[in-house]
């Protein structure tokens, strides 16, 4: 890992319990600028709770989630809600997609300008230039979200008419347009084809070095894992239990013996 | 439809068999006689038929429509369509607005009288609809605020003899004030739970008009409330009746345009993320209680408003007026309208309150219909006559490719 990178999220030393069980325990985890990272780890792993902790869905019980964005000072998202975590810079996919269904897949995208816009509900009564002139802005940069995620046909779809693996671009699409520093995917690949998951592959890629958007992602699909992110870091029953790069974490017999059990003692 | 047509004749024979005893033999223990009344069967058998084949038809065309709809084809009814086309939209509206203006020159003050509390009703519903059909907030005590409105103009003129102009951009704002206070407790509600606190409310405004005597005077209510001045000029009733109907068709128009621009904008896309998606919509960046409330204030300003012309209007309020029956209307009005269309709830509110004005001779079996009509609507038209006219935008990508075509 390449030590002069700026790193971008901390995270300390990260517990969560629910009454006696403790879902997440002390994990620490680094994203830096640039970087595709992947948690991964068997289900009920606790990673999509570490991911509800880092975006502020869960107070976490313990620990550190800190955001140091270039030339500004850092920032503790703890206990942060979850709309101002995402004014932060960080955005979030959902592992069960969560699109607003009735709405039209522009209006979805146009959601996600939301905490970066302004107009109020005077502005909105009256109408004035400059509440005319920022929803033009808001339409045409939530246009060319769609159009690179490759959904520029379908804006005026519904959300819910869209097929799965577009829904899942969608979202993408949808977090990007609040700005994010950093994207947080939660199983982006999950019940997707070979083809839909290796156009994913080349998005999130695309994302990563044209948007200059940190990627920190949840996946099960190994191949996706193992061909984009660097580092990976893997978690069981709450604990991180390795990291390092794709081929020290396929060579790693803890890792192994996670994902496939321990050999019997015959 | 020759299996529809096959299962409702066996229906009404079904049906000829139930009813037989009760509809054709009748013994009269007068003179000892038992009459076959023959007629009672074909009757019965000809409306069983004609009930039961309309509900299959019906029920047959809404499979058909959802398969349509789920390979992703066009739902739209001609009515939606010709709708969605601006131009039309407009001329219609242009008409409408004409049409709206010569009603009282041609129609007696008894017709403008109905016609006024349709159109109060009207911006109920407009109102409503921010909370239900857009935020997507159950509320069954909207009446609430119409009865703060209304007693908060009662009060003002009894004592302070405040004047209906004054008066009606007050009326709102504490509808709004009281909508951000109630608004409060409600946040972390939704669903099932945030209807039942908010007939609560509905109920405490009704308990606490009736036993503050004091302030509210009680059941006996308030009376010789003033009517709306027009420079100091003196009216008669049935001038007055035109002026305030005027008024109310400014007010309509009013609300039109307000509430239209505000679904079309960021707060209002905002409202309409909360509806589709809670959690999405915090992950989004969007303050979920700032929202919440100001959905849930706007909502009660258009109620506080129009609770103003109510009682100016009708010069007596008491607190029989704001029951929960008043809630369950609005809210009728907005879900037979179609929840989030502005036109629909229009549609709604004049069906539901002039329907019943000019079917009198019905009366008594008015809420029979309307509880078998409401049911109706939501087994095959649960979006309502008229749904959500869905907004589209104009983006440079989209104009460049007409070009280039």
């Amino acid at each position: 890992m390449a030590e002069n990178k700026h790193k971008l999220l901390e995270v300390k030393g990260l517990t969560m319990d629910f009454g006696g069980l403790r879902a997440v325990d002390s994990v620490s985890l680094d994203v830096h600028e640039g970087e595709i990272a992947a948690l991964i780890g068997p289900n009920g792993a606790g990673k999509t709770t570490f991911f509800n902790c880092v975006t502020g869905i869960y107070n976490p019980t313990r620990g550190d989630i800190l955001l140091h964005p270039k030339e500004q000072k850092t920032r503790r998202l703890n206990g942060l809600k979850p709309n101002k975590v995402t004014e932060m810079g960080l955005a979030r996919t959902f592992q069960n997609i969560r699109l607003f269904q009735g709405m039209t897949v522009l209006e979805n995208v146009m959601i996600g300008r939301h905490c970066r816009t302004k107009a109020g509900i005077f502005h909105a009564i009256l109408r004035g230039k400059t509440f005319r002139e920022e929803e033009q802005q808001i339409v045409e940069s939530s246009y060319q979200l769609l159009e690179k995620v490759g959904l520029g046909d379908s804006a005026n779809e519904f959300a819910k008419n869209l097929p799965y693996g577009a829904q899942r671009r969608l979202e993408i699409a949808r977090a990007m347009a609040t700005d994010p520093l950093l994207l947080l995917l939660d199983e982006p690949a999950a019940g997707m084809n070979p083809q839909e998951t290796s156009a994913l592959d080349q998005l999130i890629v695309k994302i990563s070095t044209e948007e200059k958007i940190a990627i920190l992602l949840i996946e099960h699909d190994m191949k996706l894992v193992m061909n984009i992110s660097d580092p990976v870091y893997v978690m069981e029953y709450g604990k991180k239990i390795a990291e390092g790069s794709p081929q020290q974490i396929k060579d790693n017999p803890k890792v192994i013996e996670a994902y496939l059990g321990e050999e019997a003692d015959a | 439809m020759w299996q529809e047509f096959k299962q409702s004749i066996v229906v009404s024979i079904w049906f000829v068999f139930l009813t037989f005893p009760l509809m054709v033999v009748r013994v009269n223990t007068m003179e000892d006689l038992v009459e076959w009344r023959w007629m009672n069967i074909a009757w019965v058998a000809i409306a069983s038929f004609l009930l039961s084949y309309l509900w299959r038809y019906m029920l047959a065309r809404k499979q058909v429509r959802k398969k349509v709809e789920e390979e992703g084809g066009d739902t739209r009814s001609k009515l939606q369509i010709m709708l969605e086309n601006e131009s039309l939209r407009f001329k219609a509206m242009g008409v409408l607005l004409v049409a709206a203006l010569v009603y009282p020159q041609i129609f007696d003050t008894y017709q403008t009288t109905i016609m006024i509390s349709a159109l109060i009703y009207v911006v109920l519903g407009l109102g409503l609809n921010i909370n239900v059909g857009l935020a997507g907030m159950l509320d069954l005590g909207y009446v609430a605020f119409f009865g703060i409105g209304a007693y908060t103009f009662g009060i003002l003129n009894h004592h302070f003899d405040v004047g209906f102009w004054m008066m009606l951009p007050v009326g709102g704002m504490v509808g709004c004030l009281f909508g951000v206070i109630l608004g409060f407790p409600i946040l972390r509600l939704r669903g099932d739970y945030l209807a039942i606190v908010t007939l609560g409310f509905g109920m405490i405004l009704k308990v606490v008009l009736e036993n503050w005597g004091s302030l509210t005077f009680g059941p006996s209510g308030i009376a010789n409330i003033d009517k709306p001045g027009l420079f100091g000029l003196d009216l008669s009733l049935a001038n007055h009746t035109i002026y305030i109907y005027y008024i109310m068709i400014a007010l309509v128009v009013f609300t039109i345009i307000v509430t239209n621009r505000l679904k079309n904008s960021r707060v209002g896309r905002a409202w309409m993320a909360l509806r589709e998606d809670e959690v999405a919509c915090i992950a989004m960046g969007i303050d979920m209680a700032r929202t919440k409330l100001s959905a849930y204030a706007l909502g009660a300003f258009w109620a506080g408003m129009i609770g103003v012309v109510f009682a100016s209007k009708t010069t007596f309020i008491n607190p029989a007026s704001f029951t929960f029956m008043e809630s369950a209307i609005i809210l009728s009005i907005v879900v037979l309208g179609g929840m989030g269309s502005i036109l629909g709830v229009i549609l709604g509110a004049f069906i539901l309150i002039l329907l019943p004005e000019y079917m009198r001779a019905f009366s008594e079996y008015r809420m029979l219909i309307f509880g078998a009509s409401m049911t109706l609507m939501m087994i095959f038209r649960p979006q309502g006559l008229i749904s959500g006219l869905r907004q589209t935008y104009l983006y440079k990508g989209a104009k460049e490719e007409i070009d280039n075509g």
